[in-house]
């Protein structure tokens, strides 16, 4: 177990967005006398005013109200705070591979590739060079040291209903040992009741939920915009072969969708497969959402060895899923199969399937396939 | 942990004589300068001291000076005005790729209201060369536009040989001189200038005043409207304290700025000698001997400027990368594109500016801790692996 108490005056970087979290988060870890330096990574558009066209047109995904909430914590806490542009980052690493796979049929989750590259791979070398001994960021997740396994563990945040482990699953293994979660132990209205006693100047800050780099929580708006030339009208077909009319890109559309299809149905119709290469959104009534497992690959094994053979999980298909006992086989270095006990509505490939052993995050993947109901 | 300041080219501190001369135009004397009565006349003459001393220092009359909020409006006032004022004449406009946003932003604009701006590029030290200016002149050039000293790399440009062209052509000349002004000899009709932009915060005044020098007959638009203030140029209450601060910051360095000069000269040319002694794949940026007396501009390889910076801030030590204005950019400084360094060693550089209060200690302590930072770095730079 990491004691926080004995960790006086070493230096962590704090990764800081400005809400509430991560701003508790850096009062915590100042009180238990780390030195700490916030960081807030920024994303473009309303950043300075000397930001080229193309980046001005860009997505912001913490706007100036963030930075400068970020600024305005960092100096009642006292602590050093620098701002770091990650525009270019959030673009090559996140914002074209969000696009990319709604175009190929896919849900893509892009929290979880901010996490493995941006935060986890490039700032935490900015702090590495900041010759910091920790990067802590506002997660609801605990990284603790296992004696028995003589290895870092991944796992979830005391508080159920916020656990963020979901989201964390594809770090390197190599990094768990540099991060502290300070918000780990404890649950929202806690950390809510903290930031009034620490008096931040942001306590009341409502919370976002959406994609942070979608504006008005519009994600086809947001692809039209950037991806529009490769969206291509196409054909509905019921998952029996009927013809039941056009689609409007299959970057629209994500599997258990059920508004915005055909209308004139008698039973309803939910979104059952994307077929990107023949352009061709499959519909069927709600039995067709089930499936009864998943090949899932760029798997990350995090607070594991990678098994060489099946092992029992529990896995968690999306963010707000309730997991599921599942076995998992591998199939080489980078895949595997998850096959479920019960049969699981909406598997979307494109999500993150991860995988837990209790409280602890054994890894993930990205879901590639999807195992149809017998 | 002393603090120090080596980004004077920022801003500098406040001269405390300066705040002192600034003090009583806060109270006692609060006109307003365009008032009649006896409030107003005082503070009318705080500001006409101030106009006399900042013409005197630039070889300019009192009515070729016009204040304004800093260099920034300077430099869009000139550019604006003359392009408005001279719009029936031409619509083109001559300046350089390593000029400040402050006059590479105006002139954007202008394009795309119809004018024709010609960005000249600069050499590896960072100069114009005067016969590119000739050679871009056309029938409709209305203004040239060049920087008198670089804000990133100190280059002291052939302002004189360029306004001779200017002049031959009949064409107006605008110079940016926000960072030479206190620091070397700056004189209007040496420079042959017709606009000439400053700002007092560069010298050790205060921030948010500075001045536009306008040649006598020079045919501008206001960029304010509102106000008869500095004989309609500029329109807006003046800004007295400001200004007093601004003329007793000239008067300090009309006295000063020859022995600061050359005692910031030698530390300037002892970190030239040394960073690339004690420092492999250091590089300097900007011209050997055209160059601000305070100014060092270094790329090293293989690093980003901006962990030195910060490792730097760490130890105490305020430098910077490039423009405090475009700190907040991605994109690496448009002027070391401009004096040909690649994309991936334009991000490596950190500028090293002079001042008042710079001792020589502060160098010895930079010059101890500097390569021990750049060697860090490096050794976790994947571009550094089997150097």
């Amino acid at each position: 177990m990491k004691n926080y108490g004995l960790n006086k005056k070493k230096r962590v970087m704090v990764a800081m967005s400005g809400g509430v979290d991560s701003a508790v988060g850096a009062a915590l870890l100042k009180r238990r006398g780390y030195e700490v330096i916030g960081m807030t990574m920024c994303f473009g558009s309303s950043f300075g005013g000397n930001l080229s066209e193309k980046e001005k047109k860009r997505p912001s995904c913490c706007d100036i109200s963030g930075v400068e909430d970020a600024r305005r914590v960092a100096q009642a806490l006292g602590i050093r705070h620098y701002v770091s542009n990650f525009a270019n980052n959030l673009y090559n690493k996140v914002i074209k591979n969000f696009c990319a796979e709604y175009l190929a049929g896919r849900t893509p989750n892009p929290c979880v590739r901010c996490n493995q590259f941006l935060k986890f791979e490039h700032l935490i070398k900015k702090a590495l060079a900041l010759s910091c001994d920790y990067l802590a960021t506002g997660h609801y997740a605990k990284v603790q040291y296992s004696g028995q396994r003589r290895m870092y563990l991944l796992k979830k945040g005391r508080d159920n209903k916020k656990d963020q482990s979901y989201f964390l699953y594809a770090v390197k293994r190599e990094v768990l040992s540099r991060l502290l979660f300070p918000l780990g132990v404890y649950t929202k209205d806690e950390v809510r009741q903290k930031a009034r006693d620490f008096n931040l100047p942001v306590s009341d800050k409502a919370e976002s939920q959406e994609i942070c780099f979608v504006p008005d929580n519009d994600y086809r708006g947001f692809i039209a915009g950037i991806s529009g030339r490769d969206i291509r009208p196409g054909d509905f077909f019921h998952v029996d072969g009927r013809h039941l009319g056009r689609h409007k890109g299959v970057a629209f559309y994500t599997i258990g969708q059920r508004k915005a299809l055909c209308s004139g149905q008698k039973r309803p119709l939910y979104v059952i497969k994307i077929d990107a290469a023949k352009n061709t959104v499959i519909l069927g009534e709600e039995n067709y959402l089930y499936s009864q497992g998943l090949i899932a690959k760029d798997v990350n094994f995090l607070s594991l060895q990678a098994p060489k053979k099946i092992i029992a999980i529990n896995a968690k298909i999306r963010y707000n899923h309730q997991e599921v006992k599942s076995r998992l086989i591998p199939i080489n270095s980078d895949s595997v199969r998850i096959e479920f006990t019960s049969p699981q509505r909406a598997v979307a490939p494109g999500q993150s399937v991860v995988f837990y052993g209790g409280s602890v995050v054994l890894g993930g993947g990205i879901i590639s396939e999807v195992i149809a109901n017998k | 942990m002393e603090k120090i300041y080596l980004d004077y080219a920022a801003t500098t501190p406040t001269d405390p004589q300066v705040v002192e001369a600034m003090k009583p135009y806060f109270t006692d004397i609060f006109g307003n300068a365009s008032s009649i009565h006896a409030f107003g006349q005082q503070a009318r003459k705080g500001m006409e001291d101030a106009r006399q001393i900042l013409a005197d220092f630039l070889g300019a009359r009192t009515d070729e000076i016009v204040f304004t909020s800093g260099g920034t409006e300077s430099n869009n006032t000139a550019i604006f005005g003359i392009a408005h004022a001279l719009k029936t004449k031409g619509n083109h406009i001559i300046t350089s790729q390593v000029e400040h946003h402050a006059v590479i932003e105006p002139a954007k604009f202008l394009e795309k209201q119809g004018y024709k701006v010609t960005y000249l590029p600069v050499d590896k030290a960072g100069l114009v060369n005067p016969e590119d200016v000739k050679s871009a002149v056309t029938k409709e050039t209305i203004l040239i536009s060049i920087m008198h000293a670089n804000n990133e790399i100190g280059t002291v440009e052939s302002v004189p040989e360029i306004s001779k062209i200017a002049k031959e052509y009949k064409i107006c000349m605008h110079t940016d001189a926000v960072q030479s002004v206190g620091h070397i000899p700056v004189d209007v009709n040496e420079l042959g200038v017709d606009l000439l932009s400053l700002s007092a915060h560069k010298f050790y005044g205060p921030k948010g005043v500075g001045a536009l020098y306008i040649r006598k007959g020079t045919k501008i638009s206001p960029y304010l409207h509102g106000g008869d203030q500095e004989r309609g140029r500029r329109a807006s209450t003046s800004n007295v304290a400001g200004i007093v601060g601004l003329g007793k910051a000239v008067e300090l360095c009309r006295q000063k700025m020859d022995e600061e000069g050359r005692f910031q000269a030698s530390l300037r040319d002892r970190l030239i000698k040394e960073i690339p002694e004690k420092i492999s794949d250091s590089y300097l940026n900007g011209h050997a001997a055209k160059r601000l007396p305070n100014n060092i501009n270094f790329t090293f390889a293989y690093i980003e400027g901006e962990s030195i910076l910060l490792n730097l801030d760490m130890l105490g030590i305020a430098a910077s990368t490039g423009s405090a204005c475009t700190s907040s950019s991605l994109e690496p400084s448009h002027v070391l594109l401009a004096i040909g360094l690649p994309h991936e060693l334009a991000h490596g550089s950190l500028r090293i500016t002079l001042g008042r209060w710079t001792k020589k200690e502060h160098i010895d302590y930079l010059l101890e801790h500097l390569p021990g930072i750049v060697d860090k770095l490096r050794r976790m730079s994947p571009l550094y692996e089997g150097k």
